[in-house]
């Protein structure tokens, strides 16, 4: 059963993570979402001080919020004070973070967190606290704010798929056409955050990234329509954490960090697969 | 803590560790400020969070091949998982439809993941001397030692030393590689050894910051520098004092707390200084930008009003009254009013019961802005044959920047005109 709650935990890290990355790998907006993933840290503590977990919701929103106030702050250094957007990002998500280890090595005893939970998180102990859900099946605490923020974000994108879609790949034709560039920019940057939040717990920062990335982009490779692309990518995730948390057993391994590797090991293969087809073709072609 | 019992202590010999923590992290940063500026500079700044990430393996590897705890033999390690990664990034981003950042974003956390595999595998087979790899994810600066000291110093003469030889190259090939490849530099060699610079700097200041943090000492440093200067020595040298004064600072607050972190303390302190540079930096700050948008707003509507008072006396009024402009310019009275009160007080004209007059002085400045307006018009149809109904609204924004300069420039190439291309006489 622990297997099973692993994996499930893991498997929606990596839906929630593909829904939102497929748009972020599209928009070229991924280092912001590593950005937010960091940032969100000061936000996760407050969070963590004030309830003692992150479990309930009103907290989670203001820990969401914490990531858009990131956003915010590196579209200001971009737009007001015109820093290039690499830097803008790179100094507002290390100095939010800084902030966060400060206060964490301050207060954090009552907290209970710390850096390396940040970093990679404790997915190994997902089934030490279990909770009955509606007195029929018991689920890890974790996987059920995750399945209730996968629900969310599934909602969220199929009702905002047009707009989505139509300023992740025509924002000139979007503004254009009278369409609220900016609502759905902050539209994604909330779903944004809100994942990285209520994943961070369970698998860590470095493996919210990888899965922000990785399925989307090897996804990305293999198909060309866009809904394809985020059908397969959580698959990918999904197939990833499975595989991921085997090789963890296996080799006795922290199991972010496998199903980090396991995603890089996935994307080496398709990405050599697709060169190998490519070149293939060009000599057909020529 | 006071900062006389902070000096006191600093001079003591009693207190040797806050020295050498001292002079170590302001070295570190100093050399990672120094190198960051071309990382900014080439708009890479996300890969230093790359390189960060990246070495994470290779010291595990180091590590795990050697079985000892030789700092060389991580720092080699270190430096062979960072050039890969470069590599690797550029090597994706050639041969696939993937774009940077999200390359960017997937080689960092695989190779992270990489080496937190690595890391718990060493944990678990029980090797008692992997207690010091933790380091390399979040950094130790507050218990570095004197050989971490010499490092550190080592690498700052190191970079000091290259890139003062290499100048040039570097300079060249952060704004223009292509104009360095046709000067005959060799682009390939310089890049790769740039990056070989930077991957060592990362590398040794890991183990100070963590792997989060060291992105920052290259990056916020010269960042800030760069609002406060355009001149890339002078930017070298503020991100270097930047970075050396932070280090320091950022120990000194770590060390009057209990418990404070040192890493996380130098990277807030840097940010507050790139963030004073940005906003009070003397031109491109955000301040002195809104600043000049204020006094170029101030400029604009001092020269409308007077030119359009001086046109309607053109057309024969003598006096003119506030609406009347106002149905001109389409202003708010508020707006009017206030603009009519600094141009009274200029001396330029004045006002009686909803009544304007210009004077002698406001007229030569009025006449100023519609020699500029005209002589502009002039000059596009001449030059650029563009029909009569286009010249009006180009000649109406450029009127207000032509320096006296341009002015005389255009009086000579277009031979001291009399009218305009609507006929208008041109005021001299």
């Amino acid at each position: 059963m622990n297997d099973f709650y692993i994996i499930f935990t893991a498997s929606l890290v990596a839906i929630n993570c593909a829904l939102m990355g497929s748009f972020l790998v599209m928009r070229k907006m991924v280092m912001l979402g590593d950005a937010i993933s960091h940032a969100v840290l000061p936000g996760i503590f407050i969070a963590y001080f004030l309830s003692g977990s992150t479990a309930s919701l009103p907290i989670l929103i203001g820990a969401a919020l914490s990531g858009i106030f990131a956003t915010l702050i590196i579209e200001w250094f971009t737009t007001k004070a015109r820093l290039q957007s690499d830097a803008a990002i790179g100094v507002s998500y290390t100095l939010l973070f800084a902030i966060g280890i400060i206060l964490i090595s301050k207060f954090g005893q009552d907290a209970d967190l710390d850096q390396q939970c940040v970093l990679y998180g404790e997915i190994e102990y997902v089934s030490l606290w279990l909770e009955s859900v509606f007195g029929l099946f018991l689920l890890p605490k974790q996987s059920i704010i995750l399945l209730v923020v996968a629900v969310i974000l599934i909602i969220a994108v199929i009702w905002g798929y047009k707009g989505l879609f139509i300023t992740t790949f025509d924002p000139n034709f979007a503004l254009s056409t009278g369409v609220a560039v900016g609502f759905w920019h902050y539209f994604l940057m909330s779903g944004v955050s809100l994942t990285t939040v209520v994943s961070f717990e369970s698998v860590g920062a470095i493996l919210v990234i990888a899965f922000l990335s990785g399925p989307p982009a090897i996804a990305y490779l293999l198909v060309e329509d866009f809904k394809k692309m985020l059908i397969l990518a959580c698959l990918i995730g999904i197939g990833c954490s499975i595989g991921g948390y085997y090789s963890a057993k296996l080799f006795d391994v922290s199991v972010a960090g496998s199903i980090s590797t396991f995603i890089g090991l996935v994307f080496t293969v398709v990405f050599i697969a697709v060169r190998f087809r490519k070149s293939k073709l060009d000599v057909i072609s020529a | 803590m006071s900062i006389w019992n902070y000096i006191s202590a600093f001079f003591s010999a009693e207190n040797y560790t806050l020295f050498v923590v001292s002079i170590g992290s302001g070295l570190l940063c100093f050399a990672a400020g120094v190198v960051g500026t071309f990382t900014y500079l080439r708009k890479r700044a996300l890969i230093g969070d790359v390189i960060s990430h990246s070495v994470l393996p290779g010291v595990a590897v180091a590590f795990m091949l050697t079985g000892v705890k030789n700092p060389l033999y991580f720092l080699a390690g270190a430096i062979l998982a960072g050039m890969l990664s470069i590599w690797l990034v550029d090597y994706i981003q050639t041969k696939s439809k993937l774009k940077p950042d999200t390359i960017l974003a997937l080689t960092l956390s695989v190779f992270f993941g990489v080496g937190i595999v690595l890391l718990t595998k060493i944990q678990h087979s029980g090797n008692a001397a992997q207690s010091g790899l933790d380091s390399f994810l979040f950094g130790k600066a507050a218990s570095m030692s004197i050989a971490d000291v010499k490092l550190f110093s080592a690498i700052a003469v190191i970079n000091v030393v290259c890139i003062l030889v290499l100048l040039r190259g570097f300079s060249l090939i952060s704004f223009d590689e292509n104009y360095a490849k046709g000067l005959g530099f060799k682009v390939c060699f310089i890049k790769a050894f740039l990056a070989f610079l930077t991957v060592v700097t990362v590398a040794i200041g890991v183990q100070a910051v963590g792997v989060v943090l060291m992105a920052a000492l290259l990056i916020t440093p010269a960042a800030g520098a760069r609002f406060l200067t355009n001149s890339i020595l002078k930017m070298l040298l503020l991100s270097g004092a930047f970075g050396f004064v932070s280090g320091w600072i950022g120990v000194f607050i770590s060390y009057s707390g209990t418990g404070m972190p040192t890493g996380p303390w130098i990277v807030v302190v840097l940010s507050v200084f790139a963030f004073i540079a940005i906003l009070f930096g003397k031109q491109k700050g955000v301040i002195a930008r809104i600043r000049l948008k204020k006094s170029n707003y101030i400029k604009i509507n001092n020269e409308n009003i007077l030119k359009d008072i001086y046109k309607l006396a053109e057309q024969g009024q003598n006096t003119i009254t506030e609406k009347e402009i106002i149905e001109k310019e389409k202003y708010s009275p508020a707006l009017l009013n206030s603009v009519l009160k600094r141009l009274e007080k200029l001396d330029l004209l004045d006002r009686i019961r909803g009544m304007v007059i210009m004077n002698d002085k406001g007229r030569i400045a009025a006449r100023e802005v519609i020699r500029k307006h005209r002589l502009w018009e002039l000059y596009l149809s001449k030059y650029f044959s563009l029909a009569e109904d286009h010249l009006h609204d180009d000649a109406e924004g450029i009127e207000h920047v032509i320096t006296p300069e341009i002015e005389k420039h255009l009086i000579q190439l277009l031979e001291r005109p009399e009218k305009d291309p609507h006929q208008s006489e041109i005021p001299y």
